[in-house]
């Protein structure tokens, strides 16, 4: 039997919501698709306080291209740079390797938004991707809850992700920064965020 | 205007009986990103289910994959191969699982990324991240099984899905 309703209310109440991926449960937000020039930052200002859970998708390419390799991109809530409110654990897979570790340092990358491919020789063309979930973005009684699983592979090259994060915070979140640890973003980068309604 | 779904089904099918593989054609350009959703079981035990992008088996693909089998961690790079893993099938009586992303796929300037996230519940948990080296928009998705004369199993399910563009 398919899996129609769903509910947390108990099997006495008659409080069920349809289940279904193909509904209007996702809606768009706002997207930012990098032009020519390139840029540094991407920001989400202003988000409206509607929905239950936030994703972020994201396909980025920075211009740094003096080394082989890709790197994982950076994000703040509100505006907020203290990394001592921020934690991360990771799981990572180089290719020959799975590791794992924890993050909380001054200058090191803690919360993530999907992973970008440089600019190197041979490069041209991969971007590297991400998808980002930001739980219960609006409730004022817990800290804040991201998993991500991002990835970039440049045929020879490259490493997928899988994170879990804390930010330790109960203030909404309204305001999402991303910005790349090496380089700007380049041309046809693309950041989509969407709300998930509960 | 009636509102539309962000997130819509474009096909589903289920394979009624064995078969060699299966196609989603005529996929059509008007969504950003893609996701394959699998259930997957094969003729052969944990073989991959693997994908080709418009009729493509050249070596225009690659993938770095990552995962756990219940006794031990690895990861795994392929450069310069005809297909990437979609997930694993299981030939008992257990399906495998699998969410699959297609990003920018009618994009006619970039490479095209996907990202997904898969099991076997008896086998393997994992995940990779993969590369199709051409700037063709996507507009048809074949699945088949990795290894000569391996079928896709009766009652393995797929189901194509488009998420509109946040503008």
């Amino acid at each position: 039997m398919a899996i129609t309703k769903a509910t947390n209310a108990g099997f006495a109440s008659n409080k069920y919501n349809n289940v279904s991926a193909d509904n209007y449960y996702m809606e768009p937000i706002a997207k930012t698709l990098v032009g020519s020039g390139g840029t540094s930052t991407i920001t989400f200002s202003n988000i409206p306080q509607n929905y239950k859970h936030l994703q972020l998708r994201t396909l980025s390419k920075s211009d740094y291209s003096a080394l082989a390799g890709d790197d994982t991109n950076n994000m703040y809530f509100n505006s907020d740079t203290t990394y001592t409110n921020y934690r991360t654990h990771r799981l990572n897979g180089n290719g020959s390797s799975a590791t794992s570790n924890t993050v909380q340092s001054s200058g090191v990358q803690i919360l993530a938004a999907g992973q970008s491919t440089r600019s190197y020789t041979g490069y041209t063309s991969m971007f590297g991707c991400g998808v980002i979930d930001i739980l219960d973005y609006t409730n004022t009684n817990k800290y804040k809850t991201v998993r991500m699983l991002a990835g970039s592979d440049m045929n020879g090259a490259g490493d997928i992700a899988f994170h879990s994060s804390l930010w330790m915070n109960t203030a909404p979140i309204t305001n999402i920064v991303i910005n790349n640890s090496v380089g700007n973003f380049t041309q046809y980068s693309r950041f989509a965020l969407y709300g998930i309604r509960g | 205007m009636a509102k539309t779904a962000t997130y819509s089904l474009i096909a589903s099918y289920t394979i009624p009986s064995a078969a060699a593989s299966y196609t989603f054609s005529s996929i059509p350009a008007t969504y950003t990103d893609l996701v394959l959703v699998s259930s997957p079981k094969v003729s052969t035990n944990q073989e991959a289910v693997q994908v080709r992008f418009n009729s493509d088996t050249a070596s225009n693909y690659s993938f770095t994959q990552f995962g756990g089998d219940g006794s031990a961690t690895f990861s795994y790079r392929a450069s310069n191969v005809t297909s990437i893993y979609l997930s694993n099938g299981t030939s008992a009586s257990n399906f495998g699982t699998g969410i699959f992303h297609i990003f920018d796929y009618s994009n006619t300037t970039t490479f095209k990324t996907v990202l997904g996230r898969f099991s076997e519940a008896a086998y393997v948990a994992w995940a990779d991240v993969g590369l199709w080296r051409s700037t063709s928009a996507i507009n048809s998705i074949t699945l088949n099984v990795s290894g000569t004369s391996k079928t896709l199993s009766a009652g393995s399910t797929f189901k194509l899905y488009g998420i509109e563009d946040a503008k």
